[in-house]
């Protein structure tokens, strides 16, 4: 059901409600930028609050208005269906639960102002347009309003000059992917005579011309880059490292979820007919992104650094999902994304959680050992997460990679799911060191008791981790539901 | 009775013991002496009532049904269902798991001292995975609860483990997630083919010759190397010698008997015809094992070590016994894997003994212990006997039928693994010998004390169990009779 008429302002009216969600976005973030204005920095945590309680409007506002099929707007630019909304449900939490993760940490470092919730707020904007991108425009618009937002937010410590480093490095490899984007899509515009995805299918469809085949190419990279898959990876470990803790959170979750949607979208609906083309291009990213993710981490000795290059291993599990197929990539991939996101988003509230007896915050793994004498309930919550993104049953992780392997199983794809298993091995090996750590060393430091928030959310993902097993059966019928829109 | 979910409470209770344990120390505040005893007697209380109700469970369970019985369904997740049920093969292993658990807590009572709540808590976790496996009737429930098994023995061995513990548990951990990650490949594969997941159902689904090849393998990966066969049984020795001694006893125990549970449960039944092709080839490890192992054994110096390398010897059996394919050696192979369970588990806790005394497993330590411990002397001699399979003791009948079954199919390989009853000969009572006989030269072990009273007790079950499977055997073969023969019905079926 494409709505593709000339655009009245009658007809206007009627397909804002498919946009409701971003609106309130949009609107919010303007409000509170003034809130702020206003209220200065004293006025930071009720503004953090703010964006929260928008962000999870939104995030509800796009699952109520949910479309029982795919609605396109505004003249085919813009889609309404099952799969972005649950993707926006998924990126509303998660962006939500870093923003309360932020309130102690920036209150600690007196960066508590209110440009920081904002900002993530703008970034979640953008990752709602990402997600429901329905031609090259919206595409790029949504990416680049999520990565300027988020360029800021790892440069956010101004002071520290790792995190201006950060900062820098970000914004210099990803206006290189911007603009290999960019060429991208104006290759593809130039070859097919369309921005929209539909009218891009059917063209490849007739006729695949090595034009549109080298604009796919750009465009995949350009979205690689976003999602941190190798061989565009190499800025992942550095930002995460370099940026303030809080930011780091956010990029881990929120916008892998985003970005890793939108590949999908991509190659299913305007490269449908192409599929011979990408599918190459995808299992390569996925078992680069695989091997990388796993051998790294094995030498670090920095937690976010090892969390970096986690999140690299679980984009290319993501993109096992993809290579699957629009028949049965989307469930996977949106099982498996989802999980992930909510656990690292735990796994980044642990990390905050860490300080030494000077009340340092501290970073290292060696920092945690003896954890579970000096605070058993970080420490489970810890070794839960830990398992559940090792896939080890009956955690919630397990799930997304049941999910992914029998996606694998449906479409023929067996080898990739033995390279996906060698390398959830190997990753096993350092998140158990983590556990060893934790559990069987002695304790060294001692831990003081973090902010109110921090536990709040801390306990909120674990707890919605721990329930996902139980309702796992929901998690996985609302993502058959959310991904049948492709076939 | 078909409306008390039996299984289900087997299953759940001692979780939800576990979780009542870890709950305790918000609820006795101080001191946390009264908190590990707290902890020490929920659990034994938990595992006591597990035990009765298995025991219930199999004077309820009616041995001339060859199908499942006391079978709970609802759906769960996709096609995943939370499908429980029992039959001749599962029902006595229940039973086993739940005879050794209070056993275990009993040993543990005085030599765990430090985390007394998490470790009871673990434990009690185990039992609920351990009982899941046996009682799962789908193949990704199965899954489920044989891989979260990794988590509370990774932490067992780990904290509660020897000096080389973190090697250990980390070998355990990695060595047994490779296997059963195929494992899961193959599952995923089964579920898309069949488009079920229920284990009757897929025993029903006849896999094409080419697939079962392969599916036969990945199954193999993951149960020869918890079973463990050589020469993937590495992990074994090193698990054994760090896990503290009731993790030994659960882990030789029940654990073990995973491996040749899912071999009776799917690689047979599912894949009869990759089997069948690979039964020489199942002879060959088997029979490598027997003598390999038992050599090995031989030069061992920790008498942890020995008894561990004896266990991967005496598995042997088991798989040569199943692959066998016919009445005797799959009777044989129940048989040997409960009686395994009793007596191994009954020589770690042996062990145990000495080692909470003077906290070493070496062998040349010992010496002369008949001198001050009498009855300690006449227990480990017992299970001693049994180990080497002594007729009258349960070790014998086990081993026989394994041999008689295999050498109706390859009379070589029962040849070899006969000589690896003289050879476990050797070693056990070398290692009785060494250990008990003789006068004391450690000047150590002038003080050592017998068995107390919880001790005894302790191995009054095992003593009672070990001879009386040994005289009346059939007690057992009863129960599993009418289950094997409809095995063995079905896999010849497919070659008639």
């Amino acid at each position: 059901m494409a709505i593709n008429q000339t655009m009245t302002a009658e007809l206007f009216f009627q397909q804002v409600p498919y946009i409701l969600p971003e609106i309130t976005l949009a609107a919010g973030a303007l409000i509170i930028m003034l809130i702020g204005a206003f209220m200065g920095d004293k006025g930071a945590r009720l503004v953090t609050w703010l964006c929260v309680a928008t962000i999870l409007a939104a995030g509800s506002i796009a699952v109520l208005h949910m479309p029982p099929e795919q609605v396109v707007v505004f003249s085919g630019s813009y889609a309404a269906d099952g799969f972005s909304a649950y993707a926006k449900l998924i990126i509303a939490l998660t962006a939500s639960s870093a923003l309360l993760l932020s309130i102690d940490f920036l209150a600690e470092k007196k960066l508590d102002k209110p440009e920081f919730p904002v900002l993530a707020l703008l970034a979640t904007l953008g990752m709602f347009i990402m997600v429901s991108a329905h031609d090259l425009i919206a595409l790029y618009v949504g990416v680049e309003m999520q990565s300027l937002a988020l360029y800021v937010l790892a440069a956010y410590a101004r002071d520290d000059a790792k995190s201006s480093e950060a900062g820098l490095k970000y914004f210099v490899l990803g206006a290189l992917s911007s603009g290999l984007l960019l060429y991208g899509c104006s290759l593809v515009y130039g070859f097919t005579g369309s921005v929209n995805f539909d009218v891009i299918a059917a063209q490849v469809a007739g006729e695949r011309s090595i034009g549109v085949v080298f604009g796919l190419v750009f465009i995949l990279c350009g979205l690689a880059f976003k999602m941190s898959a190798a061989p565009f990876h190499m800025w992942t470990p550095d930002v995460y490292e370099g940026s303030p803790t809080v930011s780091t959170a956010f990029f881990a979750s929120a916008p892998k979820v985003a970005a890793s949607v939108l590949f999908a979208r991509v190659c299913f609906e305007a490269f449908g007919p192409l599929q011979k083309d990408w599918l190459g291009i995808v299992i390569i990213m996925a078992v680069l992104s695989m091997a990388i993710g796993a051998l790294f981490a094995l030498q670090q000795t920095n937690i976010k650094r090892l969390l970096a290059y986690s999140s690299i291993a679980n984009m290319g599990y993501a993109l096992v999902a993809i290579a699957c197929g629009p028949e049965f990539g989307p469930k996977a991939l949106l099982v498996f994304v989802s999980i992930y996101a909510i656990t690292s988003v735990g796994l980044f509230g642990v990390v905050l959680s860490l300080r030494n007896a000077e009340g340092e915050r501290v970073e290292t793994i060696s920092a945690l050992s003896g954890l579970s004498r000096s605070n058993p309930l970080l420490a489970s919550a810890l070794t839960m997460l830990l398992f559940s993104v090792m896939g080890i049953p009956p955690l919630a992780g397990f799930f997304g990679k049941w999910e992914v392997i029998l996606a694998t199983s449906s479409s023929g794809l067996l080898p990739l799911a033995i390279v996906l298993i060698l390398a959830s091995v190997v990753s096993a090996f350092y998140y158990l060191r983590i556990i060893k750590t934790v559990w069987f060393d002695e304790p060294r430091i001692a831990m003081v008791p973090v902010g109110a928030s921090t536990t709040l959310t801390l306990t909120g993902a674990t707890f919605v981790l721990a329930a996902l097993t139980l309702v796992i059966g929901l998690v996985g019928s609302a993502a058959s539901i959310a991904g049948a829109g492709f076939h | 009775m078909d409306t008390l979910p039996i299984l289900s409470i087997l299953t759940w209770l001692p979780a939800i013991a576990a979780v009542l344990i870890l709950l305790l120390p918000q609820i006795i505040k101080s001191p946390e002496a009264a908190r590990a005893n707290a902890a020490r007697w929920i659990a034994l209380i938990a595992t006591l009532i597990v035990f009765g109700l298995a025991l219930w469970m199999t004077l309820a369970f009616d041995e001339t049904n060859p199908g499942y019985q006391f079978v709970e369904r609802a759906d769960w997740y996709g096609m995943i269902q939370y499908h429980l049920g029992i039959d001749g093969i599962s029902v006595l292993l229940i039973l086993l798991t739940a005879f050794l658990m209070p056993l275990c807590i009993l040993a543990s009572w005085t030599s765990i001292e430090k985390r007394v709540v998490e470790y009871m808590a673990a434990f009690l976790i185990l039992q609920t995975l351990m009982i899941g496996v046996f009682c799962a009737l789908d193949i990704v429930l199965f899954y489920i609860f044989f891989e979260a098994g990794l988590i509370p023995m990774y932490l067992i061995i780990g904290i509660w483990g020897g000096k080389n513990r973190v090697y250990a548990a980390y070998k355990f951990f990695l060595y047994t997630l490779l296997g059963s990650l195929f494992l899961l490949i193959a599952i995923a594969w089964m579920a898309i083919t069949a488009k079920t997941t229920s284990i009757p159902d897929l025993q029903a689904f006849e896999f094409a010759k080419d697939a079962q090849t392969w599916l036969w393998l990945a199954f193999f990966a993951s149960f020869a190397v918890k079973m463990p066969m050589w020469p993937v049984h590495t992990w074994l020795p090193d698990a054994h010698v760090e896990a503290p001694t009731a993790g030994s006893v659960i882990l030789a125990g029940v654990l073990l008997k995973m491996g040749g549970y899912g071999f009776l449960r799917f690689s047979l039944p599912m894949f009869p015809e990759a089997s069948n092709d690979f039964a020489p080839f199942i002879f060959a490890l088997s029979g490598i094992a027997i003598v390999y192992t038992s050599l090995v054994a031989f030069r061992q110096t920790d008498i942890k070590k020995l008894i561990a390398y004896s266990s991967v010897a005496h598995m042997g059996f088991v798989t040569m016994g199943i692959f066998s394919g016919n009445e005797q050696g799959i009777q044989g192979a129940m048989f040997q894997m409960l009686s395994h369970g009793v007596i191994s588990g009954a020589l770690f806790l042996c062990v145990g003994v000495i080692y909470d005394r003077m906290h070493t497993r070496e062998i040349a330590q010992y010496g002369g212990l008949v001198n001050r411990m009498p009855i300690y002397a006449a227990v480990f001699l017992l299970f001693t006997m049994g180990n080497v399979g002594l007729p009258g003791t349960s070790g014998f009948v086990g081993e026989i039928l394994t041999m008689q079954g295999a050498f109706n199919v390859d009379p070589v390989t029962a040849m070899v693994a006969a000589s690896g009853v003289i050879l476990s000969a050797a070693y056990m009572l070398t290692l009785y010998r060494k250990v008990i006989f003789g006068v004391i030269v450690n000047p150590a072990l002038n003080t050592i004390t017998d068995m107390n009273a919880r001790e005894i007790l302790i191995f009054v079950p095992l003593i009672a169990a070990a001879l009386y499977l040994g005289f009346q055997p059939n007690i057992i073969f009863d129960q599993t009779a009418t289950s094997a023969v409809a095995l063995v019905d079905a896999f010849h079926a497919n070659f008639k």
